[in-house]
Formats: structure tokens, C-alpha cells, sequence
């Protein structure tokens, strides 16, 4: 389970509103039990409309933050523009991590659709995606 | 050359478990070089079959992305920090 504040889920909703046409993307600090604490929009380095990358100082600054600061990288969020929150096969074959929340943002849908993810061993498991305020 | 090496979460479990070892090599291509050799299961998320960095890995001496410093071709001094972060990417295609 991951579980984001309503301030949180409106944070990644709002970056991805705002790369638009392009994906959206960022990164998710937090508890190994998946409570998010920390949501760090990025810019897509990808620049494009299907693919995103996290920016590569946003991942170093991310990393550091962690290393000194005793968080820990839980996951990554980035959106689909014209098609459903579900990982794609780019995103099962580059998912980095088995321990990481994967949250997919659909702008195709209407209201826009949030949802989270883990990949392990290349197969896709939905999560119960629990928002607080 | 003997420089600090700091290793993300991701690739730990394929290289010993460590999160700081100790490296050597006067570049970065012979710093990347020596840890396929020490740890062959890594080798296809460093380098290219030609030598090059892989595409999905970033690497920083200090506070400097190597891409900027010539790739495997930039220098590692005595005491530099080296951090491997592959790249978080993926997309709807």
C-alpha cells in the first residue's frame, strides 16, 4: 500500500498538469511501509510527450538528501498523457527497483486518474493507493 | 588513483551489498572497467560493448555529470567521490 496526503496527490497531479503536452514526473520519498513524506517534482529531461526521464540533478541532489537525511527513495510518479494509468512496457522494462511504489497519472482521464503500482521480476501488481489528509 | 565510490539502493544487491567501496583507476572508463570485473553482473548497466557509458547510467565525480568531462574518458583524482545513479525513466510508449 502507499499512502500520500491529499496535498501530495494535488503536488503530482499539479506537475503533471504543468508539463503538459509532455509527460510528468517526479520523486517520492518516505517510510520503507510506503507513507510518502516527501513528494520532489522533477523535469522531464525527455522532453516529450511519451517517455519521461528524471532529471539526472534532481536524482543526485534525491540521493544525497536520502543519504544524509536517513529518508528513503520509495518510488517515482510520472503520467500518461493520452492513455490509462498503467505501466507500459517501457515502464515494466525500465523499472529500476522491485522495492519502489510506481504511481501512474492518466491526463486522458476525466477527472484525472492516480494510481500506484509495484513491478517485481517484470510483472505489475496494482496497490491500494490510501489518500489522508 | 584511489577514489570514494557510493552506490545507490538499486545496486546494491549486485554488488556485494556495500553502499561505499573503495575504488581505483585514473579514469572513469578503468574505475567502470575494474567493477565489471569485480562484479560481471553489473557490466551491462555501465558500459556499452564498445566502452561507452551506458544510456540509463548516470555518473558523477564530485558534483560533475561525466558526460560533461568526456564520458569514461574524465579524470578520477585521489579522494574524488564517484556516484553511479542509473537513470529513472520510462513512458507510455
Amino acid at each position: 500500500m502507499l499512502t500520500l496526503t491529499t496535498s501530495q496527490r494535488e503536488t503530482i497531479l499539479a506537475t503533471c498538469v504543468r508539463a503538459l503536452p509532455n509527460e510528468g514526473c517526479g520523486l517520492l520519498l518516505g517510510s520503507p511501509e510506503g507513507v510518502v513524506s516527501d513528494v520532489i517534482p522533477s523535469e522531464n529531461v525527455a522532453d516529450s510527450a511519451k517517455i519521461y526521464e528524471i532529471d539526472p540533478k534532481v536524482l543526485l541532489s534525491t540521493f544525497r538528501r536520502v543519504d544524509h537525511d536517513g529518508l528513503t527513495l520509495v518510488g517515482v510518479f510520472h503520467s500518461h498523457t493520452h492513455s490509462e494509468a498503467y505501466p507500459s512496457p517501457t515502464d515494466v522494462g525500465q523499472a529500476p527497483d522491485p522495492t519502489w511504489h510506481y504511481v501512474l497519472v492518466s491526463l486522458a482521464a476525466r477527472p484525472a486518474q492516480v494510481r500506484s503500482f509495484r513491478v517485481i521480476d517484470g510483472r505489475v501488481n496494482e496497490e491500494t493507493l490510501s489518500i489522508e489528509d | 588513483m584511489s577514489a570514494v565510490l557510493r552506490i545507490p539502493t538499486v545496486l546494491r544487491p549486485v554488488m556485494g551489498g556495500e553502499s561505499v567501496i573503495a575504488v581505483e583507476g585514473s579514469t572513469v572508463g578503468e574505475v567502470l572497467t575494474t567493477l565489471t570485473t569485480t562484479y560481471p553482473a553489473i557490466k551491462g548497466q555501465l558500459l556499452n560493448d564498445d566502452g561507452t557509458l551506458h544510456r540509463f547510467l548516470n555518473v558523477y565525480v564530485n558534483d560533475d555529470d561525466v558526460r560533461y568531462l568526456g564520458g569514461v574518458e574524465a579524470s578520477v583524482r585521489n579522494n574524488d567521490e564517484i556516484t553511479l545513479l542509473p537513470a529513472v525513466a520510462g513512458g507510455a510508449i
